[in-house]
């Protein structure tokens, strides 16, 4: 079995399971818990419509904080929106993914995918700066903020390298390449990479919380 | 280590809250060991791990953001006031002992016991430094409540007698005398009396039968006691039945603010007990921003079950007089600046209330930068106010909220939280303000067209 065999094999298969297993394990780690019913008189029905609105309100910062939080925003935007555009719209990815699923859609042409993943590893590098310089990043960031950074930077250098054919040999490089990503998805349930799914139940759970007592959130 | 001395005497002249002797520190409470102390800690964390809580703490993605709407990492620049940060024993203890990874990280030591050093240290940060104004909410990408987990937070340091002295001082006060600044229903009979005498208005006290239950603070009590007379000559203005307590008046809530859930419930109950006595359909609360949180959105939790009265913030109240036509108001010309206190506004859902008030009275409100729901707190709520050791940076974070104020250009300042008020006053005499912070309540009391004018 070469490299590239155990990437698309058994590594894939574990990566996933664990990745799946996970994921819930943490989600309903959590939503087990219990919560005490809030007895106060809400100030107004429909306290999900806050809720839905929370998950959109949070999407960019309140004015007053446009100067000071919003270029960390848009460099989060462009990690996000690039990890999307890459993962989905690459050629080669969506081959790999049509395998699974059985059918093709549109891609963006390679030189894009390249652009846009160059781009995007130059604002995971960024962020890691600032969380380095910056005092209260750097205070607040312990060992999961780094390993986050390496397994989700890990994937964007591995491809660009496999793209740019700077690995002596081909296979070994998309290997490599396949094995980052897997070591992304066995991290991703153990640390921080999880607020995929968090941010949806914070928000929703502070906007409904406070458009029950009509308050602002 | 020694037992907190209970009987420090309180500087009633001070324009702040204050105690006569703010040297003597001691601020760590009770007899116990080490071990325990960091026991009683986790224990009484673990109550609060519930569903709300964990999500939160799931949901950091350490950003930092927060740092920038927090008034007090605002006015220090040091990143200890990074709020996120003012709860990470807190955090610690929850993936340690209580979240789904909880037995990697306990099995592998991943997160370390949080020490006792650890929690004497953050004493500073869960109480000095943080009014639970909940602005960082506001900010942060995931929405996360930290405000809420510092309330939570301080239950385990209360439990672990880890409070600061003076909060513990005026707190157990609270518990033993029913109000922390000595205002014994003995003492506010007397000056509910000579608030009547001095303005002139019918006063009702301990009334077996009254639609309306009045609450005060102690602050107004003790220090803007014309809160009682507006209060009453507003409540004779439209006619209604009324009455104050001397079973059930008091509406600050110390156990809520220094982490006593018991306490906390005591003190609401001595309230809820009064009106249902009664039979009030509604309960007044004074000006005061903590005491809205208190019973507004936490008494019936307290309680058990849904509170058998409306409870309103005075400003609530007073809006809704307006709407209905109840209060004949002269017009007041002039400009105003209102600071919206954070547990009413943001936190409490009012914030629309003052305002309808100050355009009853005809006065051009000038909003400031940042105003209403997103406004700035003025860094005295939630004990903070209390804690001698926290004043200079509660004067900092008060130096930035003139600032705001002042770039309105309005001629007056309204505020309606007492602590609000006191803490503007204290800050002002202390930074030289050339304005002085206005009651919302007195200025309409002021403002009544008698039955004589009208």
């Amino acid at each position: 079995m070469t490299l590239l065999d155990f990437a698309r094999g058994p590594a894939m298969q574990i990566a996933i399971i664990i990745f799946v297993v996970g994921i819930l394990w943490r989600l309903v780690g959590v939503w087990a818990l219990r919560q005490k019913k809030d007895l106060s008189e809400a100030r107004s029905r429909g306290a999900w419509i806050g809720g839905i609105k929370g998950l959109f309100a949070h999407g960019w910062p309140y004015k007053p904080f446009v100067s000071k939080v919003g270029t960390q925003y848009i460099v989060g935007y462009v990690i996000h929106l690039g990890l999307f555009i890459v993962l989905f719209f690459g050629t080669p990815h969506m081959l790999f993914f049509a395998d699974i699923v059985g059918f093709t859609w549109w891609t963006l042409p390679g030189s894009v995918i390249t652009f846009i993943a160059v781009i995007t590893t130059a604002a995971l590098f960024f962020a890691l700066a600032k969380r380095l310089v910056n005092p209260v990043q750097r205070l607040i960031s312990n060992f999961d903020d780094y390993a986050t950074w390496f397994v989700t930077t890990l994937p964007f250098v591995t491809g660009l390298a496999t793209n740019a054919n700077l690995w002596p040999d081909y296979e070994f490089g998309l290997a490599i390449h396949l094995l980052s990503v897997w070591l992304l998805l066995i991290y991703f349930p153990f640390g921080k990479l999880m607020h995929s799914f968090w941010f949806v139940v914070s928000r929703y759970t502070t906007g409904s919380r406070f458009a029950r007592r009509g308050g602002m959130a | 280590m020694s037992d907190t001395t209970t009987e420090m005497a309180l500087d009633l002249e001070a324009k702040r809250l204050s105690v006569v002797d703010p040297g003597t520190r001691v601020d760590v409470q009770g007899e116990m060991g080490d071990e325990e102390r960091v026991e009683k800690a986790m224990t009484n964390f673990a109550k609060d791990f519930g569903r709300v809580a964990a999500t939160y703490m799931e949901a950091c993605i350490h950003c930092g953001a927060c740092a920038h709407a927090c008034p007090f990492y605002e006015a220090s620049g040091n990143p200890r006031h990074t709020p996120i940060w003012k709860i990470e024993p807190f955090k610690q203890a929850y993936k340690r002992e209580a979240g789904p990874l909880a037995f990697f990280y306990k099995t592998f030591n991943l997160k370390k016991n949080v020490t006792l050093d650890e929690l004497k240290e953050w004493q500073e940060l869960l109480y000095d430094t943080c009014t639970m104004c909940g602005r960082c909410t506001l900010i942060c990408p995931m929405s996360i409540d930290i405000a809420t987990l510092v309330g939570m937070a301080r239950h385990g340091m209360f439990h672990a007698g880890l409070v600061p002295h003076e909060l513990y001082t005026v707190t157990e006060k609270a518990k033993r005398e029913g109000s922390p600044l000595g205002a014994t229903p003995q003492v506010f009979e007397d000056r509910i009396e000579w608030m009547g005498d001095e303005h002139e208005v019918e006063m009702h006290v301990d009334e077996d039968q009254a639609d309306v239950l009045v609450l005060m603070s102690s602050i107004e009590i003790q220090k803007y006691p014309e809160s009682m007379a507006a209060t009453a000559k507003i409540l004779n203005h439209m006619g209604k039945t009324w009455t104050f307590r001397t079973d059930g008046y008091e509406a600050t809530n110390f156990g809520m603010l220094s982490g006593n859930t018991a306490w906390q419930k005591e003190m609401s109950m001595k309230v809820i007990s009064a009106a249902e006595k009664i039979g009030a359909k509604l309960v007044i609360l004074p000006e005061c921003g903590h005491a809205y949180q208190a019973l507004r959105w936490q008494g019936a939790n307290m309680y058990g079950k849904p509170l058998p009265f409306k409870v309103q913030h005075i400003s609530e109240f007073l809006s809704d007089a307006v709407d209905a036509g109840a209060l004949k108001l002269k017009t007041v010309n002039t400009t105003v600046a209102f600071h919206d206190p954070c547990q009413v506004s943001r936190r409490g859902g009012a914030t629309s209330a003052p305002r309808k008030v100050l355009d009853a009275l005809g006065v051009k409100l000038i909003e400031s930068k940042s105003g209403g729901s997103m406004n700035t707190c003025c860094g005295g709520g939630g004990g903070v106010i209390t804690i001698h050791r926290a004043d200079t940076l509660r004067y900092k974070v008060m130096g930035a909220k003139f600032r705001q104020l002042g770039e309105t250009g309005a001629e007056m300042m309204v505020t309606s939280c007492s602590n609000c008020r006191q803490n503007f006053d204290d800050s002002g005499e202390k930074l030289n303000w050339d304005k002085t912070m206005n009651s919302l309540l007195e200025l309409v009391a002021d403002n009544l067209v008698e039955e004589a004018e009208k």
